[in-house]
């Protein structure tokens, strides 16, 4: 080789490139959280819904009706495996009484909601219960379980789509809680 | 026994779900026209669960709900624009298969162009580089 010649190391820097862009792909699909959608909702007012409480279906409930405190929706269904993996760690979290949960019953049989918390017990300070899925679509839900943090005045400030975890409502929902709403035991 | 058993562990692991769909009410088209605007529209937006079929394809719950409500909104006279605004409002960009140019997604429009023109470069610099120092003079050189 008469000269050093750059150009023949650039295969080698292509390969490289790649092989670096592979491993992030890899290093990105580790996140178990890669699926879920980043909501557009949040830091907006939440969608307005007029809905039956599934434990009395004669007795609408708006959002307006949540105003000024805080409240946790949950999005579940009998349905759904998952939110039944999510239910004793919803449970220990509501037993915190920390802020009103507010159970979002989606696309389910009443029979089959009433049962499940019969049998599993009823962590919600209320059910909702949206048959139809048209409250679901405003609020941007697309699975089962979806967990949002509305505050006192109906602005969602946070959202995770999956079950909730221990860790994640001590390393993120509660952090979201008491930047909005500092005095703990306040709610309810 | 086994296959159950996967399966049990699939539908049990940590992800978030939707019902796999059964369609209550399918969906009725008026006339050839609306059902053809229908489909143009539905294969252009993303299932939100699935996120590798279009709602067009998808099976889910939510896209047999969602695809009701594309109906709903057509018949209430909105354009393709505004239906689509109305999922992006909701879900997001993610929605739809070709995002909209603006500041975030300009590397999306414009990087395949832009690896292109690089690309192209490069391969012009080499070429020039060898015919102005013809490589079959070095006796070295195995290539």
């Amino acid at each position: 080789m008469s000269k050093p010649n750059a150009a023949r190391f650039l295969p080698l820097a292509i390969f490289a490139a790649l092989a670096l862009l592979l491993a992030a792909g890899v290093w990105l699909s580790r996140n178990p959280d890669r699926e879920a959608l980043p909501s557009p909702l949040i830091d907006k007012p939440a969608p307005a819904f007029a809905l039956p409480v599934l434990h009395e279906p004669g007795r609408t409930v708006t959002l307006a009706d949540f105003r000024g405190a805080p409240f946790v929706l949950n999005v579940w269904g009998s349905w759904c495996p998952s939110c039944r993996d999510e239910h004793p760690v919803l449970t220990r979290f509501a037993e915190t009484k920390r802020v009103r949960m507010v159970g979002f019953n989606w696309k389910d049989d009443r029979e089959d909601a009433l049962r499940w918390l019969g049998q599993f017990g009823n962590p919600y300070w209320l059910v909702v219960a949206d048959v139809e899925g048209k409250a679901a679509i405003d609020w941007g839900i697309y699975g089962a379980p979806e967990t949002f943090l509305v505050d006192a005045n109906g602005v969602i400030r946070w959202k995770h789509v999956g079950p909730l975890t221990d860790a994640l409502i001590q390393g993120e929902l509660v952090p979201a809680l008491d930047a909005i709403d500092p005095q703990p035991g306040a709610a309810r | 026994m086994t296959a159950a058993l996967l399966l049990a562990l699939a539908l049990g692991s940590g992800e978030a779900k939707a019902q796999v769909g059964t369609d209550v009410a399918p969906l009725e088209f008026r006339d050839a026209r609306e059902e053809a605007r229908f489909h143009a529209l539905v294969s252009e937006l993303r299932c939100v669960m699935c996120q590798n079929q279009s709602l067009a394809d998808s099976n889910a719950q939510i896209a047999f709900d969602l695809r009701h409500e594309v109906l709903d909104l057509m018949r209430e006279g909105r354009t393709d624009a505004q239906i689509k605004d109305f999922l992006v409002a909701r879900y997001g960009e993610f929605v739809l298969y070709r995002p909209r140019v603006e500041t975030r997604t300009w590397l999306l429009w414009l990087g395949p162009g832009l690896l292109l023109l690089g690309g192209g470069f490069v391969v012009a610099r080499i070429v020039r580089r060898r015919s102005s120092s013809p490589v079959a003079d070095d006796a070295s050189q195995e290539w």
